[in-house]
């Protein structure tokens, strides 16, 4: 079975987001960009399940610009067989994602999508459900456990108050939450054999052309900021302030 | 225009995020209907029939909509759409699991975790962790968003409208339901809980944070929260994550315990009417967004905290 795995370039988990002076956007401008984490936790999840048998190819897409290369090389470092690149510089809406990767899909034919449940930039939480969608295809979000089975997936979920069970028929796309693994560090030796890995670079027009988009952004703003307050010395002077100066006890 | 929110329910009772739902659903048109889509829920629905302003109440039920399997959903809300022009859903787990579903069927860009409504058209959204705010306009026919429920008031209480039972839709044929594992506590929910006490990294294990954090909540009547690096490292389950990728909290009081205050923490929190730092740190971000700071080990500051609030009749 061949697992896809979308794979999204973002700024790094670890970099403080900057609004631009005149609210277009966030700069990204030297900023250091890396995989969003969970495509990582993705990334690694597809290569758990090759390793255990129940897949023999994974493939990396990306929709992006060129530097989004780096990007699937990366994952193709962990583990990934190829990759595939949908050269954008336009900055594309989820709904506009989630039709390329329909013609991707249709293209690859996968068994199972396995991608991040979110992406840390737009935050939108919305790629992997439309494209289930889009293919008709069952879904299960926020995944902290994946088995494969014959021709279905069990999957456990986070779903609030706790987890809940499903299984679903394949083919199927299942997005990834926090603890369902910790992604591995890519060795020297795979880091080089990597190199060698094919990445076919194409355009949204070999898989149907862009569609448009539907929203426009207004302006980007800095959130309102919170100013600090006063630093108590004791336990007891906390209560006495909670309850007397800010009555919330 | 006619808007259509999805209450947040879990078939016994309806959640406070479908009231401030409705309160942003207002803020779009007057005409608000509500859908309760779940098995079993005529008691959720005669709730959701009090809200204040709410024009009537729908009911889809089928086991699959029961357990809120998102295809199952998407299928009931999808065909209503026809009389709708908006479909508000509160940005919890669920939620967040059908809403784009019924985006893309509806091939319509969703707008996920809006915190406020400039216009019918023009919404506001937290993007990167929070650490910036799109103002965002949409351009489709009709719109799904996803509604961040602590920036919201809940709507009052006082209405009486006619509930109305709808098409449950086709079901989700290629997906089985197995079995859920729901936390069964006695403490208020995290989303909505007056006080919240939440522990970090400093725990050092689960054993720890269930020591520590636990009875310091039980004493305050409080939720329990977690940082992603305390959910992370296994000493709290992943339900307990307050932030960005976790849940938006933004009560009366909140007590962080031993937290540093990571970008993708305070996202979840900085709302929240007050807020209390206890970290030996003295430098530790959460520092600058915390009203009132204790600088001090954990292990004596929740013993004293817990006797001074004993001694102080809680």
């Amino acid at each position: 079975m061949k697992i896809l795995v979308p794979v999204k370039r973002v700024i790094d988990y670890n970099v403080k987001a900057r609004v631009k002076s005149d609210q277009t956007g966030v700069d990204l401008a030297n900023v250091k960009m890396s995989m969003n984490p969970f495509c990582e936790i993705a990334v690694e999840e597809a290569i758990r399940q090759k390793e255990k048998g129940k897949a023999d190819e994974i493939v990396i897409v990306s929709v992006g610009p060129i530097q989004a290369q780096e990007t699937i090389r990366t994952a193709l470092a962990m583990g990934g067989d190829r990759g595939v690149l949908i050269q954008t510089d336009a900055d594309p809406e989820p709904l506009q994602v989630a039709k390329l990767l329909k013609a991707v899909a249709e293209a690859e034919a996968p068994g199972l999508i396995l991608m991040g449940k979110q992406a840390i930039d737009g935050d939108n939480n919305a790629v992997g459900q439309m494209l289930s969608a889009l293919l008709g295809w069952p879904q299960a979000t926020f995944a902290s456990k994946v088995e494969i089975g014959d021709n279905t997936v069990r999957v456990t979920r986070e779903v609030d108050g706790g987890l809940q069970v499903l299984d679903l028929d394949l083919p199927a796309v299942v997005t990834a939450d926090l603890r369902l693994n910790e992604p591995r560090y890519a060795s020297l030796p795979n880091i080089m054999k990597a190199k060698k890995k094919t990445i076919d670079i194409k355009t949204a027009d070999d898989y149907g052309g862009l569609s448009s988009g539907h929203l426009k952004v207004v302006k980007v703003t800095e959130p309102p900021k919170r100013v600090a307050g006063v630093k108590v010395e004791t336990a007891a002077e906390l209560v006495s302030k909670l309850k007397t100066e800010a009555g919330v006890l | 225009m006619a808007v259509l929110v999805a209450a947040d329910h879990d078939n016994q009772s309806l959640k406070d995020n479908t009231l401030k739902t409705v309160t942003a659903a207002l803020a779009l048109s007057p005409d608000v209907d509500v859908l309760v889509a779940g098995q079993g829920v005529a008691g959720v629905a005669a709730e959701a029939a009090k809200i204040a302003g709410v024009r009537k109440v729908l009911t889809a039920e089928s086991d699959a909509l029961g357990k809120q399997i998102a295809e199952a959903v998407a299928g009931a809300i999808v065909p209503l759409m026809a009389g709708y022009d908006a479909v508000l859903i509160p940005a919890t787990a669920a939620g967040k699991n059908y809403a784009p579903r019924v985006a893309a069927l509806l091939d319509v860009a969703p707008i996920s975790e809006i915190i406020q409504v400039v216009s019918p058209t023009t919404f506001v959204r937290p993007i990167y962790a929070g650490n910036a705010l799109e103002t965002v306009e949409s351009g489709d026919p009709k719109k799904v968003i996803t509604v961040r429920a602590t920036a919201f008031k809940a709507a009052a209480e006082g209405g009486s409208a006619p509930i109305e039972e709808v098409d449950p839709g086709p079901g989700a044929p290629k997906t089985r339901f197995v079995s859920d594992e729901l936390v069964k506590s006695d403490r208020p929910e995290l989303a909505g809980a007056k006080i919240v006490v939440s522990g970090g990294r400093a725990m050092g294990s689960a054993e720890e944070f269930h020591r520590v954090i636990e009875p310091l909540a039980d004493r305050l009547g409080a939720a329990v929260g977690a940082s992603r690096a305390a959910v992370d490292a296994g000493y709290a389950p992943n339900d307990y994550q307050v932030g960005q990728t976790g849940k938006v909290v933004a009560p009366q009081l909140y007590i962080a315990v031993g937290i540093s205050g990571a970008i993708q923490h305070l996202a979840g929190m900085k709302d929240s009417k007050v807020i209390v730092a206890i970290n030996k740190d003295a430098d530790a971000p959460i520092f600058q967004v915390a009203d009132y700071g204790l600088v001090a080990d954990y292990k004596t500051a929740v013993p004293e905290l817990m006797n001074a609030l004993a001694a102080a009749g809680h």
